[in-house]
């Protein structure tokens, strides 16, 4: 019994991996874990029996929490925009601009996924559109398979790090910081690997210039219309492509302004932020006479879908988080994690490790509402500012949608990838399928890349910026020698927990309290 | 049983649909607050209030919908791999011991909180904010409509080990973590 009650939170964080495991829905096996465990310590003394009277209080704070809100906003908006016509027009127009080029239609793709990143926090509109318009067409000029599945995958997921991103918001909302702040210093990391993809696909096309040919003359045409002074001898745009590229470029450019601009000049909440993209996307399907009944139905129940699945996760990892708290877990896991050699260094190290491995199994959700408050406390209390460490951890994360065989912007190209051979209708010629093998491999080199951004980010924090302050964030440094002077016995009760900080309503300050009581009742 | 079982199961559909409504009463009672707050420079508190209200709303009632369809996001790294059966036979665990415990815990304990706020008429501390317990009651009901998903899912499970259902939809790999429903 002593042994069971000294090693509660091992036992508790063991028994949780063998309960995602078992393949029930991760919300509840999450409760159950949770609610198990609670039981327990209850039955043998351990924790109080009022214990799990927070737990309503708890989902009531979930309920009225103004930076979730943001999420369903994103959400239809990005799926109102997938059928709105708006990334058609841009593939399309910005594919005829810079096809002529080798490698064009590789920076086009790129291109466009970094302007509907900016524009929406969802990957699936971005790798759905580019899949089903550009990948047909790179196939059609003989692009290398990999290359071009790979350059799509990971483009599409450039929407998890360019803000507005939904990954950002969940990070800001477990590590307790402003999703203004985490926008603000995503901006600069998220255009550089943006250009470290652009570098890439600039590499391949002096290295292996066969596998991103540029568009043949006969196919710079302008959707249906040919550009008149297309010619064989040499190719400039003319004013009516100019316009055409401004008039494509308009509705992106307001949203973006819409949603991001709102949010940066301080006008806007992210949330406020999010529903006037969501208002902004509706209006673009519209115009672009999109828009029907049935779009509008689909949208909103597929928000409605995820919006469930996702608090439903969170509301899980609540009654689990209730029952690990009161077991003492999360200093278990910063004993753990802090007695790691290397200090700050290694902590970074491991942690980007772990979450590399379990992203192969885990998406971000997962990862952000289980893995992250375990991280934060620990985070926090070796001097790591919490913004820098929270973009980290998103470009690290959006490899798990690029990760062979779960990532999911693989799956959303893998339903929109011709499966069987075709006659392709412009050029007449039989066109293989695109397997999942040549997917995941084009995947694997945008993983390292993201990986390589993971390691800039670590050794020049101040790529990520922070309001008004250029200076470096974090100097990993001075926390290092501020680690060694205290001699490994690091404070462990600094910021032990990101949620204290706001007292704006009763239910929470009655929430809090009683966690406060429960921490200080004598156990 | 059964009949019960597509009783529950069009019960579910039903709220899901109409809740999914509410997403858009959201989205422009949001945008509408935001423009109204640039424009006049005040706000409604029962406006904003209300965005959290419609979303708790639309979150907890589509819970049971969102059983039915399978779009709660598994792990399935392992039971992938299983046979159907054994698949079906974990189903029925985890609803038993998994789900409706969790069910049981969160509306016998939310529910004297709903009624207590009923009683006594609580108000948001916000000026001008909205009467607390509609949104409240939300908790319980929505739970208890993921407990009678549960339920039925129960039932289809044991239905097709008894050989009198054919397979459940969606129970193992792909048919789960349909990508379309994800961001």
């Amino acid at each position: 019994m002593e042994l069971l009650a000294a090693n509660m939170a091992p036992l508790m964080f063991a028994s949780l991996v063998v309960f995602l495991l078992v393949g029930f829905p991760v919300a509840f096996s999450l409760g159950a874990c949770g609610l198990f465990f609670s039981l327990v310590g209850i039955e043998i003394g351990l924790l109080p029996a009022s214990l799990m009277q927070a737990l309503p209080l708890r989902i009531f704070g979930i309920m009225q929490n103004d930076t979730l809100l943001a999420i369903p906003f994103f959400t239809f908006m990005g799926l109102i925009l997938e059928r709105s016509g708006m990334a058609e027009e841009l593939l399309d127009t910005i594919g005829q601009l810079f096809g002529p080029v080798r490698g064009g239609l590789a920076y086009a793709v790129i291109f466009v996924g970094a302007m509907l990143a900016a524009t929406t926090g969802v990957v699936a509109a971005s790798v759905i559109s580019m899949g089903l318009i550009s990948l047909p067409i790179m196939l059609r000029y003989g692009y290398d398979r990999r290359l071009a599945a790979g350059v799509i995958a990971a483009s599409g997921t450039l929407a998890q790090i360019i803000p507005p991103s939904l990954v950002l918001i969940v990070l800001a909302d477990q590590l307790g910081q402003s999703v203004g702040d985490l926008y603000q210093g995503a901006l600069v990391p998220s255009l550089l690997l943006t250009g470290l993809y652009v570098v890439y696909v600039a590499v391949v096309s002096i290295v292996r210039p066969q596998w991103v040919p540029a568009l043949p003359p006969e196919a710079r045409t302008f959707g249906r219309s040919p550009v008149r002074d297309a010619s064989a001898a040499g190719w400039r745009p003319g004013i009516a492509v100019l316009w055409r590229v401004a008039r494509v470029m308009v509705p992106p450019l307001v949203l973006i302004f819409l949603v991001l601009g709102t949010i940066f000049l301080g006008i806007a909440t992210p949330t406020e932020g999010g529903a006037m993209g969501a208002v902004g996307a509706l209006i673009i399907a519209v115009i672009n006479r999109r828009f029907s009944l049935d779009l509008l139905r689909q949208a909103m129940e597929s928000t409605a879908r995820l919006s469930c699945f996702v608090m439903f996760i969170l509301i899980g990892s609540t009654v689990f988080s209730l029952a690990f708290q009161s077991v003492d877990g999360p200093k278990w896991v910063e004993h753990l994690l802090t007695s790691l050699p290397g200090g700050v260094l290694g902590f970074l190290i491991v942690v980007n490790a772990m979450i590399f491995f379990l992203a192969f199994f885990l998406d971000f959700f997962e990862l952000a509402f289980i893995v992250v408050p375990l991280l934060a406390p620990v985070a926090a209390a070796l001097g790591i500012d919490l913004v820098w460490f929270g973009v980290l951890l998103a470009v690290n994360m959006q490899t798990s949608f690029m990760h062979p065989p779960f990532g999911f912007a693989l799956f959303y190209l893998r339903s929109v990838a011709p499966e069987i051979e075709y006659e392709d209708s412009v050029t007449g010629k039989k066109i293989a399928p695109v397997t999942i093998g040549q997917i995941y491999r084009g995947a694997i080199p945008f993983v390292l890349i993201q990986l390589v951004m993971v390691a800039l980010i670590i050794s020049f924090p101040g790529v990520v910026s922070r309001g008004g302050d250029t200076a470096p964030t974090v100097d990993a440094d001075a926390a290092l020698r501020q680690m060694q002077i205290e001699s490994g016995s690091n404070a462990a009760d600094a910021g032990s927990e990101p949620h204290t900080t706001e007292v704006d309503d009763p239910m929470k300050a009655m929430q809090q309290s009683i966690d406060a009581d429960r921490q200080n009742a004598p156990k | 049983m059964i009949g019960l079982s597509r009783l529950i199961d069009g019960l579910s559909a039903a709220v899901g649909r109409w809740v999914s409504w509410l997403v858009l009463a959201s989205v422009l009672v949001s945008a509408g607050n935001a423009v109204v707050r640039k424009i006049s420079d005040n706000s409604s508190n029962a406006l904003l209030e209300a965005q959290w209200y419609l979303f708790a709303a639309v979150f907890l009632l589509a819970s049971g919908r969102t059983l039915l369809t399978q779009d709660h996001v598994r792990i399935d790294v392992l039971s992938s791999r299983f046979s159907r059966r054994t698949q079906v036979w974990i189903e029925v665990f985890g609803l038993v011991f998994f789900l409706l415990p969790l069910v049981v815990v969160v509306v016998t304990l939310s529910w004297p909180l709903v009624a207590g706020a009923f009683v006594s008429g609580e108000v948001s501390s916000n000026a001008g904010g909205l009467v607390r317990w509609p949104v409240m009651a939300m908790l319980p009901l929505g739970f208890g409509l993921l407990g009678l998903q549960g339920l039925s899912e129960l039932i289809k499970c044991v239905g097709y080990l008894r050989g009198v259902l054919p397979e459940p939809s969606g129970i193992r790999g792909q048919g789960t973590r349909n990508p379309k429903a994800k961001p």
